[in-house]
């Protein structure tokens, strides 16, 4: 029986995120993950302080309910079907313990920055905020993320979601080889 | 019946980026370390079988279950908003290791911080809203 808790190989999971997204076109609705924090935001309130959040909301209720089932598949997945370790790269695992990260290959988030003890350092916590604060800012200034632009975008051979996904990457990478050492070494 | 399907669909897309390990703070790290080829060929393959399909759909006029058309609008023409927009998203998506599908799977998988991941990506979308009509586009 393990193999319901061994990960699933990319030829298996790319084409089933292209069949979320066929899925969604036939039932008249377009894959984007992070249209979901606008649409948070303009149910709390938030079209009383700009107009980008003053829609009917209730619109994408479909979207929100694709949020909800994310979360839940989330929790039915790492509870019943994985093992919860992620075995990456000797090389990098090598590289991230420079880092002080030591819990490749053992745990499926990296318990130095996401476990709860991990939330006693202020700068961990830092680092959280600003990376999502980062990643919704630029998702809604850039219109999409990678649902919305690397899958559903680019597939439809959009140059907007070209440029979009080629700074996506350029920005991965100046956080990851520029920024990274000076965090964390 | 349709707030079902959503549900399953979603539970079903939840799952999947969980098991294939997109959802991995590790798996993020190791495709911008060029370490592997898993993220890679999810996202190359996903996009392979989108490209086929978007074009037989056009090809063939195929409509939507009720028979609209596809909903593939083309995104408004521009540079800035998508590569400034566009590098602030990769800095995020690196330093968090999670970009918003993720997000709610962890959520959902009991990893408490993720909720200030959450948190700052609604700050970051509110903000963006208020500022919106300053900013180049």
């Amino acid at each position: 029986m393990n193999w319901i808790y061994d990960p699933w190989p990319w030829y298996v999971s790319g084409p089933l995120i292209a069949l979320t997204m066929f899925i969604l076109l036939f039932a008249g609705r377009q894959f984007g993950m992070s249209s979901n924090l606008r649409n948070l935001c303009a149910a709390s309130g938030g079209g009383k302080a700009a107009d980008f959040f003053k829609f009917d909301w209730k619109k994408e209720r479909w979207n929100l309910l694709v949020m909800v089932g994310a979360a839940l598949g989330g929790f039915i997945a790492s509870q019943y079907l994985s093992n919860n370790t992620v075995e990456i790269n000797p090389d990098v695992a090598q590289k991230l313990e420079t880092y002080g990260i030591y819990s490749a290959n053992e745990a499926y988030m990296p318990t130095e920055i996401f476990s709860l003890e991990a939330l006693s350092d202020p700068a961990n916590i830092l680092i959280l905020i600003i990376g999502g604060f980062l990643v919704g800012f630029g998702a809604r200034y850039a219109g999409g993320c990678t649902s919305g632009h690397a899958i559903s975008g680019l597939s439809n051979l959009q140059l907007p979601s070209l440029i979009a996904v080629i700074g996506f990457f350029a920005g991965g990478m100046v956080m990851i080889h520029l920024i990274y050492p000076l965090l964390f070494l | 019946m349709k707030t079902l399907f959503y549900l399953v669909v979603g539970t079903f897309f939840g799952i999947l980026m969980y098991k294939s390990e997109a959802a991995s703070w590790f798996r993020i790290y190791e495709m911008f370390e060029f370490g592997s080829f898993h993220m890679y060929g999810i996202i190359g393959s996903a996009l392979i079988l989108g490209i086929l399909g978007i074009q037989l759909i056009k090809r063939f006029d195929i409509k939507t279950l009720k028979g609209q058309d596809m909903h593939l609008k083309p995104k408004n023409k521009s540079f800035y908003r998508y590569a400034i927009g566009g590098t602030l998203f990769g800095l995020g998506w690196a330093l968090a290791g999670a970009c918003p599908g993720p997000m709610y799977v962890l959520a959902g998988a009991g990893y408490v911080s993720i909720l200030i991941v959450i948190f700052g990506a609604l700050l970051g979308t509110f903000i963006y809203g208020l500022l919106r009509n300053k900013l180049p586009h």
